[in-house]
C-alpha cells in the first residue's frame, strides 16, 4: 500500500493535497486496491459547490460500484478528464494521474480534521 | 458464429411470400409496400435447427445443474407452471375483451391476490408491477402519495446499508431523499442509529427480512414500534420471503406495504430481460392509493375497479403480466398451505446445512444461524495468490454455477465473500457433492493455485478478460463482413 506523505486522508479513503490554495482530491491507493480494476469513473460537475462529506462521484470496478465523497468543502474548479477516459489511471497512480477533482477550499480548517499520512497508515494497517 | 454469418443467398427454411405480399400491398396500401426484403439470414431449416440446438447446449440453468446463486433464489420452476400458462383458455384471451368474457382470467388474478394476502397478511394487492424494482417504485409512490395527503413534511426514507441497490434507487425515483442506516455487528439494523434518524421528516423505512445478508432482522418488532410511534411507515422488500412462508407474515410484523418478487419465491421464470411480476400489497388505509385497475369481486362477478380517487395511476398496461401471474397462481395452488410452509423450512435448513459443511474452509461472515442463504468468506486465500473470483471460476470445472461473489456489498468495498443459496429444491446428495467440490478447490488453492488462476478449463467459454470487456464496451454486434 502506497501512502502519499503530503496528503491528508478521510476515513472513507479519499485523499486531499493542497497546492497553491487549490485542493486536489482523489481516492487512496488502499482504496483502489480494495476496489480492484476500475472500469468507470462517474461525472463530476464543474462549478458545483460541495460540503465535506457530500457525494463527489462514484467509481465502478469489476466487482462493484462505490461512492466517493469529498473530504473538503468548496467549489469544483476542474475535473480530471484523463481519468474518466482511462479509469485504469486510478489503479496505476491513485495519488498522481488518478486525481479526480480540483476544489477551491471554502474552509481550509477542515484539513486539520483529516488524518495525516502517518495516522492513515496506522488506520489502514492490515 | 451467428446465424447471419451462416447465411448463403438463396437458401431458405421458410417462405414469407414476399413478392405476393408486395403485389397485394402495392394494390391496396402502396405506402406500406416495401422496396426490398430486409437482409434476414438465409439458411436451410436443418442449419437453423442445429444452430439453436447447439446454442441451447451451451446454456446452463437450474434444469441442467445446481445453481446456488445467492440472493437470486434460483429454485426449480415446476413444469406444470408452463403447461398451465400455455393453456389456450389463457393465451387466446385479449385484454381488451370485456370483463364478462374474461371472467376466468380475472378470477385467477383475484384468487392469486387472495392467496398473496393470506401469505403476507396484507389487505389488498395490485398485480400490475412488471418486476421487483418496478414493485418497489409502486410501493414508494403509494407512500409518497399518502404522505403528500397526510404529512407532507415527511420527505425522507431510511434504508439499511445492507439493502439491495434497487431500494435507494426506487425511493429516489419516487421523490424521496434517502438516508442510510448503518448495520450493527450482528448484521441487523443499528437501533441507536435508527433512534437518532427516525424523526418527523421520515416517511418510511425500507427493510428486507431476512435481510440482504441472509439474517433474520431480530429487532423487527422494536423497529416497527419505533417507526410507527414516530409517524413513519414500514416497507417490506419481499425479495427474501422464500424463508418465511407460513412461518411469519410481514403484515403481522407491522409492515404497511410489501412487494413480492414472483420469480424468486413463487417459481416464475427468472428475468433475462423477459416479463416479470412483482405484486404490491398494502394495508387497508393505503388501498385507495393502489394503481388502477384493481381486480375485485362483486356479487360473484369479477371486475376491474378503476374508481380509486387517490390512485397513483397505472404502473403498466392492462392487468400486468398475466402469463407470469398464472405460473405463480399454479405454484401456490399446487403447493398449498402445508407445501409452502415445508418449502420455507427446507430452504432454511438447506442453507444452514451448506454453511455447516463449508464453515471450516470458508468461515461465515456472521456467527449465527442463517435463514435461506449464507455468506461465506474466502479472505485467507490471498496468501496463495488466489482470489474468490478464481475459486468461483474453478467451481465451473466441477459443473456448478458459482454462487454470488463479492456480494453482499459491505460498504464501502466489495469484500471476498460469496453468498450461497441452495434453495429448497436441492437434495442432500447435490449439496454434499457441491460442498465436496468447494472443499477440494480449497485444497487446490494451496497445492496448485495455477489450476484456479487459469480456470475454467472445461467450459464452452474459458476465462474472459472482464476488465478489458468493461473498459472497452461493445454494445452492438458486427459480423466479419462488417455489416
Amino acid at each position: 500500500m502506497k501512502i502519499q506523505s503530503d496528503a491528508r486522508y478521510a476515513k472513507s479513503d479519499e485523499w486531499v493535497r493542497v497546492e497553491g490554495g487549490v485542493a486536489f482530491v482523489g481516492v487512496s491507493d488502499y482504496a483502489q486496491g480494495k476496489l480492484g480494476d476500475v472500469v468507470f469513473v462517474g461525472d463530476i460537475s464543474v462549478g458545483s459547490t460541495l460540503k465535506a462529506g457530500d457525494l463527489l462521484t462514484s467509481v465502478e470496478s469489476v466487482k462493484a460500484a462505490s461512492d466517493v465523497y469529498t473530504p473538503v468543502s468548496g467549489k469544483v474548479l476542474e475535473v480530471n478528464h484523463e481519468v474518466t477516459a482511462k479509469p485504469e489511471l486510478l489503479n496505476s497512480d491513485a495519488f498522481g494521474a488518478g486525481w479526480l477533482a480540483k476544489i477551491e477550499l471554502s474552509n481550509p480548517d477542515e484539513l486539520n480534521g483529516l488524518m495525516s499520512a502517518t495516522d492513515y497508515a496506522e488506520y489502514r494497517k492490515e | 458464429m451467428t446465424l447471419f454469418e451462416k447465411s448463403v443467398a438463396g437458401r431458405s427454411a421458410f417462405s414469407f411470400g414476399f413478392e405476393e405480399d408486395r403485389a397485394v400491398a402495392e394494390r391496396y396500401v402502396p405506402e406500406f409496400a416495401r422496396a426490398a426484403v430486409k437482409p434476414l439470414p438465409q439458411v436451410a431449416e436443418l442449419d437453423l435447427v442445429r444452430h439453436f440446438t447447439n446454442l441451447a447446449t451451451m446454456n446452463y440453468g437450474v434444469d441442467t445443474g445446481f445453481y446456488p446463486l445467492g440472493s437470486c433464489t434460483m429454485k426449480y420452476n415446476p413444469k406444470i407452471n408452463e403447461r398451465m400458462a400455455a393453456d389456450p383458455r389463457l393465451t387466446v384471451r385479449h385484454p381488451l375483451d370485456n370483463a364478462t368474457d374474461n371472467q376466468g382470467i380475472l378470477q385467477m388474478e383475484f384468487e392469486l391476490k387472495e392467496c398473496l394476502q393470506e401469505i403476507t397478511g396484507m389487505d389488498d394487492f395490485t398485480l400490475q408491477p412488471a418486476c421487483g424494482a418496478h414493485g418497489e417504485l409502486a410501493g414508494m409512490l403509494i407512500i409518497h402519495a399518502y404522505m403528500r395527503d397526510h404529512d407532507a413534511k415527511r420527505t425522507k426514507v431510511l434504508i439499511p446499508d445492507s439493502a439491495h441497490g434497487t431500494n435507494p434507487a426506487s425511493a429516489t425515483m419516487a421523490g424521496f431523499q434517502v438516508v442510510t442506516v448503518p448495520s450493527n455487528e450482528r448484521g441487523g439494523v443499528d437501533m441507536d442509529a435508527l433512534d437518532k434518524l427516525m424523526d418527523d421528516t421520515v416517511a418510511a423505512i425500507m427493510l428486507t427480512n431476512p435481510n440482504t445478508v441472509g439474517l433474520f432482522e431480530e429487532n423487527i418488532t422494536q423497529i416497527a414500534e419505533l417507526v410507527h410511534a414516530r409517524g413513519g411507515l414500514l416497507y417490506y422488500d419481499g425479495a427474501n420471503l422464500n424463508a418465511l412462508m407460513g412461518l411469519i407474515r410481514p403484515g403481522d410484523l407491522g409492515f404497511d406495504v410489501v412487494h413480492l418478487n414472483l420469480h424468486k419465491t413463487f417459481s416464475t421464470p427468472h428475468g433475462g430481460g423477459g416479463p416479470g411480476a412483482a405484486p404490491v400489497g398494502v394495508k387497508k388505509f393505503l388501498a385507495d392509493y393502489l394503481p388502477i385497475p384493481v381486480v375485485v369481486c362483486r356479487d360473484g362477478q369479477y371486475a376491474l375497479d378503476e374508481n380509486r380517487p387517490h390512485t397513483i395511476g397505472r404502473m403498466s398496461g392492462f392487468y400486468g403480466n398475466t402469463a407470469v401471474l398464472a405460473r405463480a397462481y399454479v405454484y401456490i395452488k399446487m403447493m398449498g398451505r402445508d407445501g409452502l410452509l415445508a418449502t420455507s423450512r427446507a430452504a432454511v435448513i438447506n442453507a444452514n446445512y451448506v454453511k455447516a459443511l463449508l464453515s471450516p474452509y470458508f468461515p461465515p461472515a456472521y456467527d449465527r444461524p442463517v435463514m435461506h442463504e449464507t455468506v461465506l468468506s474466502a479472505k485467507g486465500y490471498d496468501k496463495y495468490g488466489v482470489t474468490l473470483l478464481d475459486i468461483a471460476k474453478r467451481l465451473m470445472d466441477y459443473g456448478y454455477h458459482p454462487p454470488t461473489i463479492y456480494f453482499p456489498h459491505f460498504p464501502p468495498y466489495a469484500e471476498e465473500v460469496m453468498m450461497v443459496e441452495p434453495t429448497e429444491s436441492e437434495s442432500k446428495e447435490t449439496m454434499d457433492s457441491f460442498c465436496d467440490a468447494l472443499i477440494k478447490i480449497s485444497q487446490e488453492a494451496k497445492e496448485n493455485p495455477d489450476l484456479l488462476l487459469s480456470a475454467p478449463h472445461d467450459t464452452v467459454v474459458t476465462r474472459v478478460n472482464e476488465t478489458y470487456a468493461a473498459r472497452h464496451l461493445v454494445t452492438s454486434h458486427r459480423d466479419k463482413k462488417g455489416t
